[in-house]
């Protein structure tokens, strides 16, 4: 299989086949909706629970299913191809120990709002409750970490329940949803109708904004000096960087982006002022604390954007936040303009009325900062530093490869030196902080966009956490390119144990690694290493050329650290600079 | 300021709503004092009334994180209006034949009812807000109490349909 597979009947053909009512199992009725969904590339492992389902896929072509090597790596999979293309993401367990393997994914995408559609099975409705084999309460377990869960007890019900999960799963604040559907169910026969509607009378998300408000948002603006936009991955969920963009060049407000709303607004707009927070830069973080009006769009002050929240925004007289979800308003600083709709639609509205701020002083202020202080490192030595590596991979792909990260140092400096130009281009998880994740969250990145180059970013600890699914590139010549920056060590527990534990380095030595080279030539990928900056822009455009999958070990010294760094406990205005400075 | 309320949810029908929705509270740290759940006027939905301590900020997030759950329908901050809430206790308490008629008398002062005899004690019935009821176990205190068991509240505003 490629992963560019040529559909084997048209669209027209196949949804005559799948909407004639037919007397079908649950497994196939399941196998239809996915399709109806719209549906076409599935990540799972099969067991027991859902062997009735996989027996309906045996020779069933009309969409991919990827056997991945473990369930993590299946729902991070999903997740990435979710995150990259805007469609729900799809993967499918087993019962018990393949249920509670997916965990770790849907916390993943639930921390940050990615529509996802899990499908486990479940033991017979007659033994669930008996501590039968492979039996887990897997609703019960996910229940704080779904936006919304089913266990299907009947398969009558399947149909609908299928629709209603993905219609949750991608409307309004996104997130994952989970259907449990026990063995007998998945085996049980009738008549399939498929469902086209939804009415879920406790779910009617806000996505027209209250104009009054917005209102007061746009006059907030003309009497700001000093105002600043915080803009979040809800930018690039609700598809608005276009409205932002637009909406920043008529106010001329400058412009920080967290961690997942970076690919939302093009790195290299004048008004950009970089990422804010714990690792953000010295003018992001300076403009918050300086700025007398703040409006959050799509971003939900996280505490590793606020750091302290007793020392953030001291000069701030107007928040004003705009989100889909009205629960995200005042939970964790007290907002003055609370917008509740679609970002885009708020977007658009505030569009039409919006004008320029009286803020010339202020931009000029902040373009200063950025010239000051401008992230940088040590480039004088010959050897070969991440943030090069990083660097290097920004030029060569102009920014418009899509970059999954895994989580730790590589992961912030990949979204402080990769300069992103086009929404979802960057995949990584924000708010759980799942290491395993980027490597996996890649192979469904490429899947959801065959023609774009994916480069997957990890730190040599992450990688080994997932490093199973190589064998999913391999046999389906997946072209993603693994990234690999080795500093032998779990880097970004080495730099807070330097930092704040006096250099006492417990338990971080990776010494035991395999060598990535060779552990990739044995799933049958292509491997390369790299010691030196020039070995790197060698090896590099050798791993550009090469058609499939490569992993790229970029060998690099094991004490560089991420600056700007502000430790937890401390505001954003104590950052600490680095040795650079 | 922390304070009391009264909170209704109108919820669907469906196993595992009651672990939705106690497991919000946890998990977003609301307190509950008390959580009744029972039938309502609509078949399929069930109301639960929850009393929970917090500020005005608290009460707010509670009503918002609520809404989150797919199967909440609504929420009502009652204690925000008039209303009426009521909480039902059994109490067990140790009552020779000699204590009866003093025991007899508290509970009729508070329009309570004994709903059992037995050779050494009585079970008492009493209805009403939550205060009457902590001082009706005051009183029977000091006779011995056996066994207590209290419901929750319940509760409504007072006169408009809501
Ligand atoms: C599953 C999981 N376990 C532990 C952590 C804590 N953690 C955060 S960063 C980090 C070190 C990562 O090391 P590595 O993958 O080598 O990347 P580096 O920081 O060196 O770039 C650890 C252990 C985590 N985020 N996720």
């Amino acid at each position: 299989m490629n992963v560019q597979t040529e559909p084997k009947r048209s669209k027209e053909e196949l949804i005559d086949k799948l909407t004639q009512p037919d007397l079908i199992t649950g497994s196939e009725i399941l196998l239809r909706s996915l399709l109806l969904e719209g549906v076409d590339c599935v990540f799972g492992y099969p067991g027991g629970a859902v062997l009735y389902i996989y027996d309906a896929m045996h020779g069933f072509d009309d969409f991919n299913h990827l056997l991945t090597r473990h369930e993590q790596g299946a729902i991070h999979a999903a997740d990435g191809y979710a995150r990259s293309t805007g469609k729900v993401g799809v993967c499918i367990a087993t019962s018990g120990p393949g249920a509670t393997n997916l965990v770790t994914g849907i916390a993943t995408a639930y921390m940050d709002s990615v529509p996802l559609v899990v499908i486990t099975g479940n033991v017979a409705t007659n033994f669930i409750g008996t501590d039968a084999f492979q039996e887990a309460d897997i609703t019960g377990i996910t229940m704080p970490i779904t936006k919304h869960s089913y266990l299907v007890r009947d398969v009558k019900d399947l149909p609908r329940i299928i629709h209603e999960a993905f219609h949750i799963a991608n409307t309004g604040r996104k997130g994952p949803v989970l259907i449990d559907i026990p063995k007998d169910v998945s085996a049980h026969k009738t008549i399939f109708k498929p469902v086209t509607e939804v009415n879920i009378r406790g779910y009617n998300p806000t996505v027209q904004p209250n104009k009054m408000q917005v209102d007061k948002l746009i006059k907030a603006i003309e009497e700001a000096e000093h105002p600043i936009i915080l803009a979040g991955g809800g930018v690039v969920y609700a598809d608005a960087s276009n409205e932002l963009i637009e909406f920043v060049n008529k106010t001329q407000i400058p412009v920080a982006t967290t961690l997942l709303g970076l690919s939302g607004f093009p790195s290299a707009h004048e008004l950009w002022l970089g990422m804010p927070g714990m690792h953000g830069t010295y003018t992001a973080n300076t403009a918050i604390q300086n700025a007398d009006l703040i409006i959050s769009i799509g971003s939900r002050f996280d505490d590793r954007v606020t750091m302290n929240l007793n020392g953030f925004a001291p000069k701030v007289k107007t928040i004003a936040h705009i989100d889909v979800d009205p629960a995200e308003i005042g939970k964790n600083v007290k907002t003055d303009i609370p917008c509740v709709g679609d970002v885009k639609a708020v977007l658009e509205y505030a569009n039409t009325k919006a004008k320029p701020a009286n803020n010339a002083a202020w931009i000029a202020e902040l373009q200063e900062n950025k010239v000051k202080f401008p992230l940088k490192y040590d480039q004088t030595e010959t050897e070969l530093k991440p943030q090069f590596v990083v660097e290097m991979i920004s030029e060569t792909t102009k920014g418009e490869a899509i970059i999954t990260t895994d989580v730790g140092q590589h992961q912030m400096w990949a979204a402080q030196f990769y300069r992103f130009k086009n929404p979802r281009s960057l995949v990584t998880s924000g708010g759980l902080g799942t290491m395993g994740f980027g490597f996996p969250s890649a192979i469904g990145a490429q899947m959801g966009n065959p023609d774009k180059l994916v480069v997957s970013i990890n730190g040599d600890g992450g990688v080994q956490m997932c490093a199973q699914e190589l064998a999913i590139c391999a046999i389906n010549n997946i072209p993603v390119k693994i990234v690999i920056i080795n500093n032998q060590v779990l880097g970004m527990v080495r730099q807070w144990q330097e930092i704040i534990y006096e250099n006492r380095y417990s338990h971080i030595d990776l010494a035991g690694s395999p060598d990535f080279v060779k552990l990739a030539e044995a799933y049958g990928v292509k491997g390369l290493r790299a010691t030196t900056k020039e070995e790197a822009r060698r090896v590099w455009q050798e791993a550009l050329d090469t058609p499939g999958p490569v992993v790229i070990d970029f060998v690099v010294p094991k004490g560089e650290n991420v600056f700007p760094m502000v430790k937890a406990g401390d505001t954003i205005s104590d950052m600490l600079m680095g040795d650079s400075e | 300021m922390t304070t009391k309320h009264t909170v209704s949810v109108l919820v669907n029908n469906q196993p595992g709503v009651l672990q939705r929705v106690s497991g919000l509270f946890g998990r977003r740290g609301f307190n509950i004092e008390s959580i009744t759940v029972g039938e309502s006027e609509e078949n399929g939905l069930s109301r639960m009334v929850i009393v929970t301590t917090g500020d005005d900020n608290t009460l707010e997030q509670i009503s918002k994180q609520l809404y989150k759950l797919v199967d909440v329908i609504k929420v009502v901050d009652l204690s925000a209006n008039p209303m009426v809430a009521r909480e039902l206790a059994l109490i067990k308490v140790n009552a020779e034949p000699i204590m009866r008629p003093e025991i007899l008398g508290i509970v009729e002062t508070f329009r309570a009812a004994v709903v059992d005899i037995g050779p050494a004690s009585l079970i008492v019935q009493v209805v009403g807000d939550s205060d009457k009821i902590d001082a009706m176990v005051e009183l029977l205190r000091p006779y011995g109490i056996r066994e207590l068991s209290r419901t929750g509240v319940t509760a409504m505003i007072r006169g408009s349909v809501k």
